[in-house]
């Protein structure tokens, strides 16, 4: 869209500028996010050692093992010999040079024969076989040091994200998450369009008091709500005999906490559809239920979608209506609040915590991606008059 | 497993199941029992009465009554029990507000909450509309955008995961894994644990919230500066007005409203808002702010007179804007 005019086709310093500053802000607000991505897939080990930023090239590392004692030794001939290699597990890498101080790395290549005296050689090749050889028996029951300097190529696994979704419980969380989510979502859409359109079009006595009700609402703290709540969860349930911690619990929360947002976008949203038709339908007999569903809930899908991505996300997203309503240390446990729990009890294994935090928002972001013009639109339509 | 996702499928039907069934069950109820036809006059006249008094309470009704289960009568109870004691047994007058104006914590949260609702809500509509205004006349300017506002659709803990990472220290003997230290080793500085520098460490947390309210801003003002009049703007540039004096003489005054919409909406997360600080330092290092304080004295020290105190301080802090919201709606409706 051309605001500016003439002022487009010249390409002069200060369009220049524009975009660099427009191509710093995307930096900024992308760079963060894209190195959680990367360093989800990372192997744990260069992860914790090297920036994210790093992880296409290979890394050169110092290293130390004990090669194996005289327990190890096998007799070839006059010799005795103990085979091994530098690697453990699947820490695999190219060693370059070796030695036998830490101050000697680069004594010797990979792929030389050193000669430690006494008759005892040393050989390691470079994908980090050892051979140490001697003409009398090792009797040693400690093996001796190896230094060695080692490149490994860049590794990148997604046993980050099985170790997170089977053993830190992330999965079980996922499902938990949906249970709360989709009813959280659906209930109140439902709730708040009947009341929305009573608001909009239904001549009733207090009409005006509950809208203004309604907008009040939508800036209490939800924080306010929570011990009140809790406390009449527990005797409510210790009466009838159920837990208060439940699901039908925060669905209800969620749905309250959600309805003055939503039924003052469905409102405005509705009050804007045509006088008209509403007049000749009641004209024609139809009841308010009748108009409701055939006519005003058909024209109302834009608001309702736009609503329903926002409550969707807000919900999915939400950490402290879930610790309070449903707790965390029992299997119904939600995303966000595991994710809380990885991060006090796993703190530095950024392994775990970039590829579980990157589960929780993969539902988000395809929400988003998918729908990210309804959403916009539904911002709009409570923001700016007539947006 | 399996069982788990039968029993999640089972609960969400049923529970919307429930839901469509009082819709439906009610107006068709009202329906039957209500019917107008086949009556004489006046009856006719009082079945249309009663019709018109329950019908509205079909459609309000459930709203009415979860606004009222979670929000009316909480926000009563909450400021009764915080004049009562820890476990809401006895009253205690003023005793919390007295201990909450005395002690150390709080009076250090309502400092970082000042400074929270001054830089959070400012920054973020300040690059919000600055954003829409660049990106508003470059052809990426759509996926800048997107980009931007991506941050919006994930959740607070993530992104504080997100940043703790960035963030992130080692000692000065290894190598950065965190990208502002990174930078700041590679500018010659000495590695930093940033989210324990006291006063700095509010700003670097407020970052997180700026990130992901910025792409709200933006959208919301670049809708409002689309409806600026193109006349305006091309007699303006006529008249020789550079960039910068279109933006701030003729854009900032057009959209002033909008601004201050978004400024409110911003403003109520900031003072709601706990997740971040929360996750990144539980309000250690002088970083705590009301809403974490209140969660922690409610529910890990489970003292419910000065939880509830602290929140009846931050809804007295909402008030104006609540005030200011319904008196702009009552205009709106006359």
């Amino acid at each position: 869209m051309s605001i500016m005019g003439g002022g487009l086709h010249r390409m002069t310093m200060g369009k220049a500028l524009k975009h660099a500053t427009v191509l710093f802000f995307v930096l900024i607000w992308s760079v963060p996010t894209l190195g959680l991505l990367i360093s989800s897939v990372r192997d744990k080990d260069q992860l914790a050692i090297s920036g994210w930023w790093t992880s296409l090239s290979s890394k050169i590392s110092n290293d130390v093992v004990r090669m194996g004692s005289a327990d190890d030794q096998q007799q070839q001939g006059d010799h005795y010999i103990i085979t091994g290699s530098v690697f453990e597990g699947n820490n695999k890498g190219t060693v370059l040079t070796f030695g036998f101080r830490s101050d000697e790395l680069d004594a010797y290549k990979a792929g030389e024969t050193a000669d430690i005296g006494k008759g005892q050689t040393l050989l390691v090749t470079a994908a980090g076989e050892y051979t140490l050889s001697s003409s009398e028996a090792f009797t040693s029951s400690r093996g001796k040091r190896l230094f060695f300097v080692a490149k490994h190529a860049p590794r990148f696994t997604f046993e980050n994200y099985h170790k997170v979704l089977t053993s830190e419980g992330i999965g079980r969380a996922f499902v938990n998450s949906a249970t709360v989510t989709l009813p959280a979502t659906f209930i109140p859409i439902l709730i708040a369009a009947f009341t929305a359109y009573a608001l909009a079009w239904i001549d009733f006595k207090g009409r005006a008091t509950m809208l203004a009700l309604v907008v009040g609402l939508l800036v209490v703290p939800l924080q306010m709500s929570l011990i009140p709540v809790l406390r009449l969860y527990n005797e409510v349930g210790g009466y009838f005999g159920f837990p208060a911690k439940s699901y039908p619990g925060i669905w209800l929360a969620h749905t309250a906490f959600g309805l003055p947002l939503a039924i003052y976008l469905l409102r405005n949203y509705m009050a804007g559809l045509p006088k008209e038709i509403m007049e000749s339908a009641r004209m024609d007999g139809a009841s308010h239920f009748q108009i409701f569903r055939t006519i005003v809930l058909p024209l109302s899908v834009p608001a309702l979608a736009s609503f329903a991505i926002f409550q969707f996300l807000w919900v999915w997203n939400d950490l402290l209506v879930s610790l309070v309503f449903l707790g965390i240390a029992d299997d119904k446990t939600v995303m966000t609040a595991q994710l809380k729990e990885m991060l006090g009890s796993r703190g530095n294994n950024w392994e775990l915590l970039t590829s579980g935090a990157f589960i929780t928002m993969i539902v988000p972001l395809i929400v988003f991606f998918s729908l990210q013009r309804f959403f916009v639109r539904g911002l709009l339509a409570g923001s700016v008059k007539g947006g | 497993m399996l069982q788990q996702l039968f029993g999640a499928a089972t609960a969400i039907v049923l529970s919307v199941g429930v839901c469509v069934a009082f819709f439906y069950g009610a107006n068709a109820l009202l329906d039957y029992y209500a019917t107008a036809s086949g009556l004489d006059h006046r009856s006719r006249d009082r079945r249309e009465r009663v019709r018109s008094i329950v019908q509205p309470l079909i459609f309000v009704g459930p709203a009415l009554l979860l606004l009222s289960i979670f929000l009316i009568y909480p926000v009563i109870k909450t400021v009764q029990y915080s004049f009562m004691d820890r476990g809401s047994f006895e009253w205690v007058g003023l005793a919390n507000y007295v201990w909450a104006f005395h002690d150390q914590e709080f009076l250090q949260s309502i400092g970082n909450n000042i400074l929270w609702l001054i830089i959070v809500p400012s920054m973020s509509t300040f690059l919000g509309l600055l954003i829409a205004y660049l990106t508003d006349r470059i052809w990426w300017g759509q996926i800048a955008r997107t980009l931007i506002f991506l941050p919006m659709a994930i959740s607070f803990l993530a992104a504080s995961v997100i940043w703790k990472f960035v963030y992130d220290y080692r000692g000065p003997d290894s190598e950065q894994i965190g990208l502002l230290n990174a930078f700041w080793v590679g500018l010659g500085g000495e590695p930093q644990a940033w989210i324990t520098l006291p006063f700095w460490n509010n700003i670097f947390l407020m970052i997180i919230l700026i990130w992901i309210q910025t792409g709200f801003a933006m959208v919301i003002l670049g809708a409002a500066m689309r409806g600026v009049p193109e006349e305006t703007l091309e007699a303006a540039h006529m008249e020789g007005a550079n960039e910068m004096q279109i933006f701030f003489k003729i854009i900032i005054p057009q959209v002033l409203g909008t601004i201050l919409v978004v400024w409110t909406t911003i403003t109520i997360t900031v003072l709601k808002v706990f997740d971040i600080v929360y996750a990144m330092t539980n309000g250690q290092w002088d970083t705590e702010v009301i809403a974490n304080m209140m969660f922690d004295t409610m529910f890990r020290a489970g003292d419910a007179g000065r939880g509830s105190a602290i929140a009846v301080v931050l809804m007295v802090a909402v008030l104006p804007i609540m005030w200011w919201n319904i008196r702009n709606v009552r205009k709106e409706e006359i």
